[in-house]
């Protein structure tokens, strides 16, 4: 966009006066590369000349920018936040692009070529001809352990993994099982540590041999990672004390499924569970539609 | 079902922005807030990285006064525009001075220069009595503005007596820039001090001054300090030589304190930032010096200020607000996450 233009425009929108995609073209060439070197080495951070985008610095800006480096003509792009379309987040996302590409916005997984998502994978499974981009707050699974980026790197090349493992063990010592909720640790390509995201222990199994490919953007960390099709995801545990998905008591209240992630929904007055509902709500109407057929 | 109507859902968004600008007010014009809040748009432009006044302005008007968001507005535009250019190193001592001050030496050659400054008057509020501190009838001087060559550089002087060692030859062929690269640990000194003058000014004085009091005790002594005017120079493309395209109003820091190690020279600190940001520029140069001597330590870093990569990853103000502020953002499947792993420990408890 032109500077005069801008100046002399009260509220400037997003918009065709942008370049494609918003990033200009060296920039998006700079984010493929690097993509294809997370390709390379899957679960290896690679570090990246992460730009500020218009939108808030751990809000997904690491997946936005894969996104519209990733986006042309002919493609169908689907955003969630927390499994929703409708979710503050997602519905962002989804007009950023539809403003700024020629990619068609969807809901339906199915429909999607590439899926943006913040702490979830769809429950419907991925195609091989589908990309997921995870957006990642935090890309490094040791910070738990250590907070020096200098020192984590040195872990990661001599695969110094062990003060994670006591980590998981004094969990255990502590709490008598492995209390990690969402973001937990595996290894990929049984090689390097991955923090998968904040997605739930749910999710992870879905990550493993993949069909598809799956690239996570961490903006304001600057890294990007990947997770190519068919390699191997292992979560961390001990032979006597294996990783577990969730557990969930009701089935969805709204579609009946029980092989679902579902969100606990509280009544408001008294606080108590009411009801548990699907938290991939693309999903939960397909099952429901499907139904009445 | 109050869990699931947090949802927003595209008209809720739409309905929020609108509120927000609702009562937004008159808008002020770039031009207008340039002249009536310059430090301001001082900040926003340092943070921001990006030497536009009015639009830094523009950013200040759409974020209603709140710098770090206008920051990140200007940051964000940035990433839309290629680079044409690259600057030679530009040298300081060319600055047009309107400001300029010494507290080593009383009469530095050259004189101090107060300029435009409210440092030494009472701060009392309200315009009028404000306005009857200064006596109205003073006559003012010809604007104070030195050809940069008349005013000789106080470390030059101090190299020249042998009392701050001479600057390392440079080994960066380039700046590393890490608008471009991610930042490497430890960074190059280029890359140091771009992250250092990009940072928020609040977080680089309130670490400054950690330092100040005793958390790695630097205790530096004003060499001097700059707000001028500095002329931009590119090469140009066909003829070869330095062509001037225009000025940038800049501040310059330079500090000189005594070697922890008790060596027999000063070591040196530097602050520089894009327009009038005295404060950022003195605290930008106290952390210069403090991380230098952390980096020096055997032992490694002995406070936070010390401690480049505890400096450098905090202190970037768009990166900081962003992560905070995304706690707004829903979070209800990593909480049913541990929700689920916190039931599993309370069942266990009863069990026992």
């Amino acid at each position: 966009m032109n500077v005069r233009t801008l100046l002399d425009t009260p509220v400037p929108e997003p918009g065709p006066a942008y370049n494609y995609a918003f990033l200009d073209e060296g920039t998006k060439r700079e984010i493929r590369r690097a993509v294809l070197k997370a390709v390379a080495i899957p679960g290896h951070q690679v570090p990246f000349g992460s730009r500020e985008m218009p939108l808030g610095r751990g809000w997904g800006t690491g997946g936005l920018q894969l996104s519209l480096s990733l986006l042309g003509e002919g493609e169908c792009f689907k955003a969630i936040d927390q499994g929703a379309d409708d979710s503050v987040n997602a519905v962002n996302m989804r007009r950023l692009v539809a403003a700024m590409t020629d990619a068609e916005p969807v809901t339906d997984t199915r429909a999607a070529t590439l899926v943006q998502s913040r702490h979830r994978i769809p429950e419907e499974r991925l195609r091989p001809d589908q990309t997921l981009v995870l957006q990642v707050p935090a890309p490094e699974p040791l910070s738990w352990i250590e907070p020096r980026y200098a020192q984590t790197q040195r872990m990661h090349a001599e695969r110094d993994y062990s003060p994670m493992w006591l980590y998981l063990y004094e969990s255990i010592a502590r709490h008598g099982e492995i209390a990690v909720g969402a973001n937990y640790p595996v290894i990929v390509d049984g090689h390097y540590l991955m923090s998968p995201t904040p997605i739930p222990r749910w999710d992870v199994p879905k990550l493993d041999r993949a069909p598809f490919l799956t690239l996570l953007g961490a903006g304001r960390e600057k890294r990007i990672y990947a997770v190519p099709p068919h390699t191997s995801v292992v979560p961390l545990e001990f032979e006597d004390y294996r990783f577990q998905v969730e557990r969930f008591a009701q089935p969805c209240a709204r579609c009946g499924a029980t092989d679902a992630y579902l969100d606990e929904v509280l009544d408001p007055r008294s606080g108590e569970t009411v009801c548990f509902t699907c938290s991939d709500t693309a999903h939960c109407e397909l099952r429901r539609t499907e139904a009445q057929r | 079902m109050a869990y699931t109507a947090v949802r927003g859902g595209e008209q809720a968004i739409v309905a929020a922005e609108r509120l927000e600008r609702a009562d937004a007010g008159e808008r002020l014009s770039p031009a207008q807030l340039v002249a009536a809040l310059p430090y301001a748009v001082d900040t926003v432009i340092a943070e921001a990285g990006l030497y536009a006044p009015e639009l830094a302005a523009l950013a200040l008007a759409q974020a209603r006064g709140d710098l770090p968001e206008a920051a990140f507005l200007l940051r964000a535009y940035r990433s839309t525009l290629p680079r044409v250019h690259q600057t030679p190193a530009l040298d300081t001592g060319t600055v047009r001075v309107v400001r300029r001050i010494s507290s080593t030496y009383k009469d530095v050659p050259g004189g101090q220069v107060l300029g435009a400054t409210r440092d030494y008057t009472r701060r009392l509020l309200g315009s009028e009595l404000a306005d009857a501190e200064v006596a109205p009838d003073m006559e003012l001087g010809a604007a104070p503005e030195h050809d940069g060559g008349g005013l000789p550089k106080v470390t030059d002087l101090l190299r020249e007596s042998g009392l701050v060692s001479a600057p390392a030859a440079t080994e960066e062929a380039e700046p590393y820039d890490i608008t471009r690269h991610a930042l490497r640990v430890p960074p190059p000194r280029s890359g140091r001090l771009q992250g250092l003058a990009r940072g928020e000014a609040g977080a680089l004085t309130a670490l400054a001054y950690s330092s100040l009091r005793g958390y790695g005790a630097t205790h530096p002594t004003l060499a001097e300090f700059r707000v001028g005017h500095l002329p931009v120079l590119v090469e140009h493309p066909h003829a070869g030589v330095a062509v001037e395209i225009g000025e940038i109003v800049c501040t310059e820091v330079e500090t000189v304190q005594h070697d922890h190690g008790g060596g027999d020279q000063l070591e040196l600190g530097y602050g520089f930032t894009l327009g009038r940001n005295e404060r950022k520029a003195i605290a930008m140069a106290i952390l210069d010096a403090a991380i230098e001597a952390g980096n020096a330590r055997a032992e490694g870093p002995a406070a936070p200020a010390e401690d480049e990569e505890f400096v450098l990853f905090h202190v970037d103000g768009i990166e900081a607000t962003g992560y905070v502020e995304h706690l707004k953002l829903p979070h209800y499947v990593s909480f049913q996450s541990s929700l689920d792993r916190l039931r599993a420990h309370t069942d266990q408890e009863e069990d026992r």
